[in-house]
């Protein structure tokens, strides 16, 4: 079991508080997940077509997505023939292993790109209801700790409350919100917002956009348009422009993934809502299918409970109890 | 990753299964294999596809195929009828208190949009029923949601029922009953907080509003593009709660909607409305039969299968092919068929209804919309019976006198010959290919 050795020896440099954090709000994953993978293995012994396809079911019920479970069952498969394994047991790791590679694809940029003496712009999309203002709040309150001079944008003119929504945010951590009316045009509030943030001399300028629905070309326009408004004043701007899904999103997540990467560059993803799910699974099908990093992921409603995401820390937290077995097993 | 349709994924299988009287275990498990993944792609939950296709095999393996279907077509219908049985066949209304008023609670996940539906849902009562509701903003966690509830009142210039955020839902619920009976409301609506199933205090409190209040509906609101959880959630709020009924939410997206489904199965209770888009009357009732075939991304496959099935005339049929298959077709057939699609419905929607119809060649050139139809109607009742027989002796002198006979335009004359032309050519091809394989195959249309 090295590759669990490798992985404890990764974080155990990292504060106690993240790896608690991953854990305590990947539990629900794991335990329907890994649980459910467990009694797999204790149920088959044999690696059989039964095996797989129950396997199988395992990964679509944690909304993997098909495509990247057959990919995935594809590849166990062939493992299970070259190794020569024949008892599910010994398959188990090779499952984790697959997993985990899957997640830390590559050497991805999970960072921000946060300019270090200039105006950096944050945008945030996505499709409604899936965070985007509580995300700003949380981001916010991380930046402010950060001791940086935040501004937010109350860029969503049209749902009603909206602007408000994020007024109680600013209040509650203490930065300024630059707003028009209810029903204006978002593109100037972003035109205000920017002007506001240098002539204030802010260090983030976190911008909140209306929730739409990839389909609507005409509302996807206008987020065009808004980006260009915001570019046109800083050239380098956005910096980020972060797409937030809601963890309980289907396969849909991947076509809002799609629409708005081609609408907006989209540079990173923020997965909310991750704790009160078994879905963790999505992150898997977006790492597998689409080439925009996991940067944030929402762990639970707190404050800070807003994590940025270390593939490392994600795999630790779903394998956990993998994990400490592994060790119990190697101490006897 | 784009959704392929299960029509597409399906001709490949649907092909191969021509000709044979019975449907056969090998057709059924083929086939099943593709409407297990579209439904999986679609975020139907696992176990509900796994119930549902065991259902189907059971029911399509030894059928009788019937005349004018594939056996492929017969399974597919199987799969049609099982899918609409399984979302309830019929439409349900908003429930309706003997005494007034009628207390609907809207519960859900956060972000489900259990705000906006209670906006939407008092205007649809008050245009489509002519009621005076009342709306509760029961929601003191999420910032401004009261603010939301209020604008959408001050929008709708209905009555909004609010205390503030420092007040506990309960006593704002109660409150409320007290301001609805005093004001002769005939609706209470409470919008309540959005909270993860999982959360016990938040639960709890639903709870005691449901006892306080004895609701005679509880909606619970869910995104329609909610993937596998869907039961779960459906689940546990119905097990707390009892709910009497489902708005599904965002449909207005390109979500295949299967959490729909799951739902359905798992609670057995009925989805009521569905959310249609972002503004205020933007909410429509279900319709089940719908849902079933844009979960299945069939197009309208099934309709035509229904509806060629009743409606095309088997002997004209087998005149029709027998003069395709030997290139006889005139003029009159041409007419005599346009007919006979016609009374199936609109054309350019039956055209989309057939699989793979856009990717044989030929058939994207012939432009079919409705109105057109009646000018080629004209046109040809225009023609002369040699004409019609043998197109090649239209002139451009007898082209002209067609033309200004028919009230059309000679460009539209020549448009008509030119596709004729160019369909009797592909029909040729598509008997040809038919000639190959089975003689006795079962052709109906030529498109079919």
């Amino acid at each position: 079991m090295s590759f669990f050795k490798k992985l404890k020896e990764k974080i155990t440099g990292q504060t106690e508080t993240v790896t608690e954090k991953f854990k305590g709000g990947l539990s629900k994953t794991r335990d329907s997940f890994v649980g459910k993978m467990n009694d797999l293995v204790k149920n088959y012994r044999k690696v059989d077509e039964e095996f797989f396809e129950e396997l199988e079911e395992i990964l679509i019920s944690a909304d993997v997505g098909v495509h990247t479970v057959m990919d995935l069952i594809d590849d166990l498969k062939d493992e299970a023939r070259t190794r020569n394994i024949k008892e599910a047991v010994d398959i188990q790791p090779v499952i984790s292993e697959k997993l985990a590679e899957l997640l830390q694809k590559s050497e991805e940029e999970t960072e921000l790109n946060i300019q270090e003496d200039s105006l950096t712009v944050i945008l945030m999309v996505g499709v409604n209801g899936v965070g985007k203002t509580t995300t700003i709040g949380k981001l916010a309150h991380k930046f402010k700790e950060d001791g940086k001079n935040v501004v937010l944008a109350a860029g969503d003119t049209f749902r009603a409350g909206a602007i408000e929504q994020l007024e109680v945010w600013g209040e509650r951590v203490g930065v300024d919100v630059i707003k028009q009316q209810a029903g204006s045009d978002p593109a100037a509030v972003m035109y205000d917002a920017v002007q506001a943030a240098k002539s204030r001399n802010a260090d983030i300028l976190l911008c909140d956009t209306a929730g739409r629905l990839q389909n609507k070309v005409n509302l996807m326009n206008e987020l065009e348009k808004v980006k260009r408004v915001i570019t046109r004043e800083i050239p380098d701007a956005p910096h980020e422009v972060l797409l937030v899904l809601d963890a309980t999103t289907g396969q849909n997540a991947m076509s809002q993934a799609k629409t708005f990467g081609k609408a907006t560059d989209v540079s990173g993803i923020v997965l909310t809502k991750l704790d009160g799910t078994a879905k963790g699974g999505i992150v898997l099908a977006i790492r597998h299918e689409l080439d925009i990093p996991v940067k944030f992921v929402g762990l639970g409603e707190g404050m800070d409970d807003l994590q940025e995401f270390q593939a490392d820390q994600y795999v630790h937290g779903l394998f956990a109890d993998v994990l400490e077995q592994a060790e119990e097993a190697a101490e006897n | 990753m784009a959704f392929e349709g299960l029509a597409e994924r399906l001709q490949g299988t649907i092909s191969k299964l021509r000709g044979k009287g019975k449907v056969t275990e090998t057709d059924v498990k083929e086939m099943m294999r593709e409407v297990r993944l579209a439904l999986l792609e679609a975020d139907v939950n696992f176990k509900v596809v796994k119930q549902f296709i065991s259902t189907v095999k059971e029911r399509a393996i030894g059928q009788e195929v019937l005349k004018s279907l594939t056996p492929g077509q017969q399974v597919i219908k199987v799969v049609n009828e099982e899918l609409t049985n399984l979302m309830g066949g019929e439409q349900s209304k908003i429930a309706v208190a003997s005494k007034p008023p009628t207390v609907v609670m809207m519960v859900g996940l956060q972000g489900a949009g259990k705000t906006t539906t209670t906006g939407k849902l008092a205007n649809h009562l008050r245009k489509k029923h002519n009621r005076n509701p009342l709306m509760v903003a029961a929601d003191i966690y999420r910032p401004a949601a009261i603010k939301q509830l209020e604008t959408l009142g001050k929008q709708l210039n209905m009555p909004v029922f609010s205390m503030g955020d420092q007040v506990s839902p309960v006593e704002i619920a109660k409150n409320a009953m007290e301001k609805a009976k005093e004001d002769h409301h005939d609706y209470v609506l409470i919008d309540t907080a959005g909270r993860l199933h999982v959360d016990e205090e938040l639960m709890n409190e639903l709870e005691e509003i449901k006892e306080l209040t004895s609701p005679d509906e509880i909606l619970l609101v869910v995104d329609a593009m909610t993937g596998q959880d869907a039961v779960n959630v459906a689940e546990s709020f119905n097990e707390r709660l009892g709910i009497t009924g489902v708005v599904l939410t965002k449909l207005d997206g390109d979500t295949r909607g299967g959490a729909a489904l799951s739902i359905k199965a798992v609670t057995d209770t009925p989805i009521k409305f569905a959310g249609m888009g972002e503004k205020i009357d933007a909410l429509e009732a279900f319709h089940p039969e719908r849902m079933a075939s844009r979960i299945l991304g069939m197009g309208d496959v099934l309709t035509l299968i229904e509806k060629a099935q009743t409606n095309v005339d088997e002997e004209k049929a087998k005149e029709l092919e027998r003069k395709m298959r030997s290139n006889e077709l005139t003029f009159d057939d041409f007419l005599e068929q346009l007919e006979q699609v016609k009374s199936m419905g609109p054309l350019d929607e039956l055209l989309n209804m057939m699989p793979g119809a856009g990717k044989m060649k030929g058939m994207k050139n012939i432009q079919v919309d409705d109105k057109q139809l009646g000018h080629i109607e004209a046109i040809v009742k225009s023609m002369t019976k040699a004409e019609k027989e043998d197109p090649s002796i239209l002139n451009a002198s007898r082209r002209r006198r067609i033309a200004k006979g028919s009230g059309t335009t000679i460009q539209e004359v020549n448009r008509l010959i030119k596709q004729f032309g160019e369909m009797k050519k592909m029909m040729k091809q598509m008997a040809g290919m038919q000639g190959k394989g089975k003689k006795k195959g079962g052709f109906k249309l030529p498109f079919m």
